[in-house]
């Protein structure tokens, strides 16, 4: 199993003990909140994705051919929501970004669960990460 | 109080189900109302006995059809107690009844710097239309602010009142803050200085009594399915006086009294404004809801809702970690809410998991946002067939969400 994959079995599995909607919000609400917050210089309007009810900043940095991404939201419940993201797209190269297929959000039932507005944010949130792999893939 | 509120509930089939795993509580009100099972079988009834368009055809369908909408147009001018039925002009809804009143008012009222007075608690549909006409240099749109409870101060309208004032457009209720304008008092001083008022009563007509002779306003507007009735459809009353002097809104079928390329004139009211197939199952739908509000009495509803109201008002003041945001002393239907640690959408995405419906954003009132340096808030809104046991669920649940995320 590559990196990827891995990072994604990992979320499957800490969800599955979850019986209860709530249980899983409470993990999202923790994620949130561990999330290094950014910087108020980081938090510009450049670094903002549209189509969220709340606002989500997203930076990507690439060195050593390897994309970080860090991310803050005026929501907590978003901000945990970026925060899966990063746990399993930061830190691989711009191409296994591009290619990432992430079986993990329906596996999780997060897709579904989500409102619509809530649900663009997520499709949002893939876009702009994915954009960024693109640029840097360029780039190298 | 001759009000069983367990009877009414019976009526509205889409309250009796479940929302992940929980039973509904709708308190998202102020957005839309849900549908009476009688509104719903009007909408039955028209398309499988007589639709047809209305006002064209001479055969028998058409004959009904056609009644049925002008006795609709009867239905909603005594609802308003309006003088005639030629001031009831339907439309797509409260927003389309503003832009016409801007567009086609304006017209033949407003010359180069004149200025229309909005307040700060507007609602975008009562601000854009106008902002609109000033973007093309047809209005300068002139802001009425309201203190940090929600209330205006009658004294600064005086203040801004000038020669060039040809109108004055305001909320009744506010869909956020909950304040009820002293709409009566307002219109008094307006007119004392010759200026029409355009009432938005989006939020007033489905909560209390209301009369537009005794209000003496120059405009109404309310959309349809704030009041029980479909989507899609809406009233603009206008006196007959400033009706009779405006230009058409739209052009096209029905408004026209004859065509031809050197010239064509128009309709008598109120079918000059109403241009096109009109939306008339909407509209006999509609007249089937306001039957249905008379024969629970709209005394009983205000006298039922303004109890829950305190209720609900004092159960999400019994949160410390929720502050209101609207704390006027005239309110009605709603409150608004925010918390120092979490986002409104927090909030909402925890009740919605608990089965309560809530609006939470800047429910299209992004100025009132400004005035209190938010992001949003999170808004509960009630309807008589809410109870006193759905707001001690809410209140349960609030706590919870508030604890998850403190």
């Amino acid at each position: 199993m590559n990196e990827l994959e891995s990072r994604q079995q990992q979320i499957i599995d800490e969800f599955s003990v979850f019986t209860d909607w709530m249980d899983k919000y409470e993990y999202l609400i923790e994620l949130g909140k561990e999330l290094e917050p950014l910087s108020d210089s980081d938090k510009t309007e450049q670094n903002l994705i549209k189509g969220c009810q709340s606002q989500v900043w997203l930076t990507a940095n690439y060195a050593d051919g390897l994309v970080t991404f860090r991310a803050d939201s005026d929501a907590i419940i978003t901000k945990g929501i970026i925060g899966l993201l990063i746990k399993v797209l930061s830190g691989l190269s711009p191409k296994e970004i591009i290619d990432a297929d992430l079986h993990f959000i329906d596996a999780i039932g997060l897709r579904e669960n989500l409102s619509p507005t809530r649900s663009n944010g997520l499709v949002s949130m893939i876009k702009q990460i994915k954009m960024y792999a693109v640029a840097f893939a360029a780039e190298s | 109080m001759n009000f069983d509120v367990k009877e009414i509930r019976k009526d509205f089939p889409i309250l009796e189900q479940t929302v992940n795993n929980r039973r509904l509580v709708y308190l998202d009100n102020a957005a839309t109302t849900q549908k009476p099972r009688r509104v719903i079988d009007k909408i039955v009834e028209v398309y499988t006995q007589y639709n047809a368009n209305v006002h064209r055809g001479v055969h028998h369908l058409s004959n009904i059809a056609t009644a049925a909408m002008e006795e609709s147009r009867q239905t909603v001018k005594k609802f308003l107690n309006a003088a005639s039925e030629r001031e009831i002009i339907f439309t797509r809804g409260a927003t389309e009844s503003i832009n016409l009143v801007a567009s086609s008012f304006s017209q033949q009222f407003f010359s180069d710097g004149d200025e229309v007075i909005v307040t700060e608690m507007e609602h975008h549909s009562n601000l854009v239309p106008w902002q609109l006409l000033e973007n093309q240099h047809k209005a300068k749109v002139v802001k009425w602010v309201f203190d940090d409870r929600g209330e205006l101060n009658l004294a600064e309208l005086e203040e801004l009142i000038t020669e060039r004032t040809k109108l004055l457009s305001i909320v009744y209720v506010s869909n956020t803050l909950g304040t009820i304008n002293p709409i009566e008092q307002i219109i008094e001083i307006a007119h004392s200085h010759n200026v029409p008022v355009l009432v938005d009563a989006s939020q007033a007509i489905q909560h209390f009594p209301l009369d537009v002779q005794q209000l003496d306003c120059d405009f109404l507007v309310f959309s349809g399915h704030k009041i029980y009735g479909p989507t899609g459809v809406g009233v603009l009353y206008g006196k007959e006086q400033w009706l009779n002097q405006m230009p058409p809104y739209q052009g096209g079928g029905e408004m026209i009294e004859t065509v031809s390329f050197s010239g064509t004139t128009f309709n008598q009211l109120p079918y000059k404004f109403e241009a096109g197939t009109p939306d008339y199952v909407g509209i006999i739908a509609l007249a089937e809801a306001l039957r249905y509000i008379e024969s629970i009495g709209i005394d009983n509803i205000a006298a039922y809702e303004n109890e829950l109201f305190t209720y609900l008002n004092d159960k999400i003041q019994s949160i410390s970690d929720l502050r209101l945001i609207g704390t006027a002393e005239k309110r009605a239907s709603l409150v608004s809410f925010v918390t120092d640690f979490a986002h409104p959408f927090d909030i909402g995405t925890l009740l919605d998991k608990m089965g309560i419906a809530v609006r939470t954003g800047t429910h299209c009132t992004e100025p009132i946002m400004q005035h209190f340096g938010i992001p949003g808030t999170v808004r509960a809104s009630i309807s008589f067939y809410n109870t006193a046991e759905e707001i001690d669920i809410l209140r349960d649940s609030l706590l919870r969400a508030v604890n998850m995320l403190k």
